[in-house]
């Protein structure tokens, strides 16, 4: 009962987050909304028994890609874009679009109920047995050593990347 | 619901609610006379020479961007740090590979300049 109700406020900061996000004009507006709507996504992972997201969501996504997100919009000055007309005569096609697409997936959702049904008990008894970070850190550590190391090397060529093309503007 | 967070949660929602009922009913109350001598800075303090939102330097950019990659080298550190002592000298020798490789880069960023804010 409580949880429905925590679910449904984290779920109005998720959409109501993201319903100001792309109807403020001003950019820097648009990223703290979008901070609130980050900030429903981690209660939900927290509802959902996974705390390692919840703290991932928290730390990189709230503290760290939002703040890359401010310092763009700061480098790129927006103020010319603020002043004009951002809401063009389409919007109606849009919220078409948006009412077709939300029924359809009403629709495939009332139809394949039975396929969301997720195993309470044993993902409980492996919860109870464990916490979340101590499994992911079980499956991080023997079945996906590779993509774990291999991680790196992605995180390197992001280094490498970032800095090869910021140094040519500098 | 997850045990132990519904204290957390309550203390949560009691927290966004108090400031926010206190504002509105602020603003309902409050008589509104708004005028630009409020807008501007008291007794002592500097005028404003220009906008706050002009552009900023590219460095802020580069450090973020160093600031996130780091970041997640940082949280692939948590599942190591929970269950070190399972993991053994196993676990110590995978997360000495994986710092290696990133500690390459910040290394070359370095030597780069990347780091320097001058």
């Amino acid at each position: 009962m409580l949880d429905t109700i925590f679910f449904y406020l984290f779920a109005l900061l998720v959409v109501g987050g993201g319903i100001l996000t792309i109807t403020r004009s001003s950019a820097v507006h648009s990223a703290i909304c979008l901070i609130g709507s980050l900030v429903g996504v981690a209660g939900l992972y927290l509802l959902l028994h996974a705390e390692f997201l919840f703290a991932v969501q928290i730390v990189l996504y709230i503290g760290g890609i939002m703040v890359l997100f401010l310092f763009v919009i700061m480098l790129v000055n927006l103020d010319e874009a603020a002043r004009e007309r951002q809401f063009n005569g389409q919007w109606w096609l849009a919220l078409a679009c948006v009412v077709v697409v939300g029924l359809q997936i009403a629709w495939f959702m009332r139809k394949g109920a039975g396929a969301f049904k997720l195993a309470p008990a044993a993902a409980a008894a492996a919860s109870a047995a464990k916490g979340n970070t101590e499994a992911i850190a079980d499956a991080l550590f023997s079945e996906y050593l590779l993509p774990f190391e291999i991680a790196s090397v992605l995180l390197l060529v992001a280094v490498v990347g970032s800095v090869v093309m910021a140094k040519k503007r500098i | 619901m997850p045990d132990g967070y519904l204290q957390i949660f309550i203390f949560l929602a009691i927290a966004i609610a108090f400031p926010t009922v206190t504002i509105l009913a602020a603003k309902l109350i409050r008589p509104s006379a708004p005028s630009i001598t409020k807008l501007e800075a008291y007794e002592c303090g500097i005028k404003a020479a220009s906008d706050s939102r002009g552009r900023y330097t590219v460095r802020f950019y580069i450090i973020a961007i160093l600031f996130v990659i780091f970041d997640v080298e940082t949280i692939f550190l948590f599942p190591f740090a929970v269950r070190y002592k399972t993991l053994g000298w196993f676990g110590v020798a995978e997360i000495v590979v994986f710092l290696a490789i990133l500690i390459v880069g910040y290394v070359w960023a370095w030597k780069k300049g990347a780091l320097e804010w001058v």
